[in-house]
């Protein structure tokens, strides 16, 4: 059974690989979004410190929303998403595939680039791992939670529109947990606090968010 | 045994068919006829479970579908109408996954093997953007080869796209498939040379 999960993150993986563009302008959308708020807000440096970490996660937030829709359109589109309902390895197990090798696409690299991105607001460097870590715990969140408005307006006109008013709120809790954490790091509180709520929230996405894809998926699909 | 109680079908407003009951014993051969429309890919997607029927029932050897789903999947080898190929893949990578998704275990060789039982061993390493359309249908049949083991085939224009040759192969797999005791539901437009013991038709619309 894990055998099957290993194959499906690599048919993934390597589905994005052949398909590099579209990987490319997630992460280049989140590079220009988070580069736009140096040139509009100006070089005061005590004002960009103070925003970076909203800024960064909003821009991460955003990135994340954007490739959503390819997670499971192409699927649809071409059949193989039957396939998987009529599979005999369990559907979540499937949707576990599908969210992982999204994530570690179009989540990690916003992590892995966050630190680059943070030079441009001069945040003081032992605030970054803060929001690294935040991020880290934050963006398979966001994916998870998405997975679930991915695959409910499947196959809608306007899905992508919907996807976003289906999903914003739910990262809500997500974007304060986040951005607050580096700002308490930056305020000498500490961010443990922050970065242990956003692990159960985590947690909880990681448990119950498989399921609700995959009763999402059965119904769009019908 | 498959068995179908009373099934019926609505989309939107319109009834493609009501009360439709059949049984498909071992070794038998159903094809649902029709004019386009008349809901034979809705009826095969019902057989499958892909979608509910309105009302009625399909059962797998006396059990309702709906109730052991997974167990269900296990003996039933579905080939919709999209391809379920993806174009940046090669031949023999499309097939690796449909077989882990189909949960049928082939090594390596046999998967080559049932690319060459389908004429595709020149193309298995092209990605499959560069094939043509009957090609690609042959990635899809690709599976059944390696799908001896399943008890229902279940294949909705199984030959679309395909030349002579390849019509006459699947023809060939399907015969197989029947004498060794297994059950194809299958729609067509064209005429299926198949001797089957035992063939039925379901007639739809009209």
């Amino acid at each position: 059974m894990f055998g099957a999960l290993r194959i499906m993150v690599r048919r993934d993986l390597l589905l994005a690989l052949r398909r590099r563009a579209e990987v490319a302008n997630v992460l280049l959308f989140f590079v220009l979004v988070a580069s736009l708020f140096p040139l509009g807000v100006g070089p005061d440096a005590n004002l960009l410190r103070s925003v970076a970490p909203g800024v960064i996660w909003v821009a991460a937030l955003l990135a994340s929303l954007l490739g959503l829709s390819r997670m499971f359109a192409a699927d649809y589109a071409d059949g193989t998403l039957e396939q998987m309902l009529l599979s005999s390895t369990p559907l979540g197990l499937i949707v576990v595939a599908k969210v992982l090798a999204h994530w570690l696409v179009t989540g990690l690299p916003l992590v892995v680039l966050a630190p680059l991105l943070a030079l441009q607001f001069d945040l003081p460097a032992d605030v970054l791992p803060v929001l690294v870590a935040s991020l880290a715990l934050g963006t398979p969140a966001l994916t998870l939670v998405g997975a679930i408005g991915a695959a409910l307006t499947l196959g809608v006109r306007g899905a992508s529109v919907l996807t976003a008013l289906l999903v914003l709120p739910l990262y809500v809790p997500v974007l304060i947990l986040g951005a607050t954490a580096a700002e308490a790091a930056a305020g000498g509180i500490g961010a443990q606090a922050h970065l242990l709520l956003l692990a159960a929230f985590l947690v909880l996405a990681a448990a119950f968010a498989p399921l609700a894809v995959a009763a999402a998926l059965r119904i769009s699909a019908e | 045994m498959l068995e179908a109680l009373a099934l019926d079908c609505i989309r939107g407003e319109r009834t493609l068919f009501s009360r439709l009951s059949f049984t498909l014993a071992r070794g038998s051969l159903l094809r649902v006829t029709g004019p386009n429309g008349s809901g034979k890919t809705s009826l095969l997607r019902i057989l499958c479970g892909l979608a509910e029927p309105a009302d009625g029932e399909v059962r797998w050897a006396g059990t309702a579908i709906r109730r052991s789903r997974e167990e269900y999947s296990r003996q039933l080898v579905y080939l919709g109408h999209a391809n379920g190929v993806k174009d940046e893949l090669t031949a023999r990578e499309n097939l690796e996954i449909a077989c882990v998704l189909c949960g049928l275990a082939a090594s390596e060789d046999s998967r080559s093997a049932a690319l060459a039982q389908l004429g595709l061993e020149a193309c298995a390493d092209l990605p499959v953007r560069l094939l043509s359309q009957g090609q690609r249908r042959r990635v899809a049949l690709a599976r059944l080869p390696l799908a001896a083991a399943s008890p229902l085939w279940v294949l909705d224009e199984p030959f679309t796209a395909l030349d002579a040759d390849a019509v006459a192969g699947t023809e060939a797999l399907m015969r197989a498939q029947l004498r060794a005791g297994g059950s194809v539901v299958l729609t067509s437009h064209q005429d299926v040379a198949i001797a089957a013991d035992a063939a039925q038709t379901v007639e739809l619309g009209g």
